[in-house]
């Protein structure tokens, strides 16, 4: 089956089968892996990415639902060359330790910061609450998701 | 991991999706969030011949108000819920369970027919509309069915729907006069199932006595549970600490525990039993006039 989705505001087209998941599409049709498959089993959110701008489990969609919708990846978040406020803030408060997770993060902060400029923490970790960061980092993810807001407010 | 291989189609009307499953509901599955079905179909427990997307269906996306009712359509999400102004209002039992479906992310894509549908025996929703007197609406190319809730269900992942029906909608009753309701859930970590969940519903009169009760339980039977004596001890009686706690005792008596990885049967159905009474003295609170 042919799916064509806007993948990072570029539309992107490939053959698959109904049963191809959004996940595999990205990493192995489109070649875009920075989407990372962690449990495969819908636990962890490794694999998340915004689904018209929606954080959804990449792992738990198949590939035929995305077609006409819009996708956005870990790729997608650098503009112009600039990381995004986002990507900068894990850079500046050490949000990563092994990186796994980190994708996931940064998309599903994008959704937050998206829809709500200024959260508390309190919201961020309610919404992080479905991502799993196993080297125990979630303190400087927290600090990353801070920065960051507030480097979007001054900018 | 992927699924077995399936047919898949993506119909754009309701009538289009009935046409199909009256054709080939024996071998088809209604694909609407996907948050269980799919990780079921990858683990090979679920292994459909064709799935029947209705996600380009149009008009099942809203929660409407229609003769003292809620109707929630097959296409609504749980965050949809979280967000809705209308069941904040009309409905503290769905609005308080919706938060604590699984984690942020299926609650984005998980829909709340389909999880009624689906059956889980340790689902949350079906102890809201158990609790809730709520009906399911079912559709197929022969007509509508509206099945109460407390008839739908018959096992566990076992309803009384057709292959060849769907779920339109799940209606729920919005409060006649002074109601109140509420979800309690306990759960280890986020996207775990409950270790046990108590949804409660009350409808008082204008003098304050309870003229209508709803108590049910989650993950503590082989189905989610309707605790009816508890809910019959509380009709005609007017609130307070003392029948709550009759009421709780019954709950805790209808369930029935198993010792598992969550915690010990006498555990669980001592949660039942302090979880029914909060949950109760919440429902009153939001009764008040």
């Amino acid at each position: 089956m042919n799916v064509t989705a806007t993948v990072n505001g570029v539309e992107q087209s490939g053959d698959v089968e109904a049963r191809t998941l959004l996940v595999h599409f990205l990493r192995t049709t489109l070649g875009l892996t920075g989407t990372h498959v962690g449990c495969d089993t819908s636990n962890c959110g490794a694999c998340t990415v915004l689904l018209d701008g929606m954080p959804v489990k990449s792992c738990t969609v198949f590939a035929v639902q995305a077609d006409g919708r819009s996708i956005t990846t870990v790729e997608g978040l650098k503009q112009d060359g600039q990381l995004d406020p986002i990507q900068q803030g894990f850079k500046e408060m050490h949000g990563l330790q092994c990186g796994f997770c980190t994708p996931a993060m940064m998309l599903v902060s994008k959704a937050l910061l998206d829809r709500n400029p200024d959260p508390s923490e309190d919201d961020i970790r309610w919404e992080l609450s479905g991502n799993l960061c196993r080297c125990t980092g979630y303190v400087n993810i927290v600090k990353a998701i801070q920065w960051a807001a507030k480097e979007r407010a001054t900018a | 991991m992927y699924p077995p291989r399936f047919d898949y189609v993506a119909p754009t009307t309701v009538d289009e999706v009935l046409a199909v499953l009256d054709e080939r509901g024996d071998e088809a599955k209604v694909l609407a969030g996907g948050q269980s079905l799919i990780p079921m179909m990858k683990l090979r427990f679920a292994f459909p011949e064709l799935l029947v997307d209705i996600n380009r269906v149009a008009g099942l996306d809203s929660i409407g108000e229609v003769d003292g009712q809620l109707r929630v359509g097959a296409l609504v999400r749980h965050n949809d819920v979280v967000a809705s102004d209308v069941v904040a209002r009309a409905n503290h039992t769905m609005a308080a369970a919706a938060p604590w479906i699984s984690d942020p992310l299926v609650r984005n894509l998980g829909t709340v027919c389909g999880s009624v549908a689906h059956a889980d025996p340790l689902g949350d929703w079906a102890s809201v509309m158990l609790a809730c007197g709520a009906d399911v609406v079912a559709r197929s190319t022969t007509g509508e069915r509206v099945i109460p809730m407390s008839d739908f269900i018959t096992g566990p992942f076992t309803t009384v729907l057709e292959p060849t029906e769907l779920v339109t909608e799940v209606r729920v009753p919005k409060y006649a006069g002074r109601g109140g309701g509420t979800y309690l859930k306990l759960e280890r970590k986020v996207g775990d199932y409950a270790t046990v969940g108590v949804a409660t519903h009350l409808d008082l009169d204008g003098g304050g006595t309870i003229t209508n009760a709803g108590i049910a339980l989650t993950s503590v039977g082989p189905n989610n549970i309707k605790a009816v004596e508890a809910e019959q001890a509380l009709v005609g009686r007017a609130p307070g600490d003392a029948v709550f706690a009759e009421a709780a005792e019954l709950a805790a008596r209808a369930a029935e525990p198993k010792d598992d990885v969550r915690g010990s049967a006498e555990y669980k159905r001592n949660v039942v039993r302090v979880f029914t009474r909060r949950a109760l003295t919440t429902a009153l609170e939001h009764a008040q006039p």
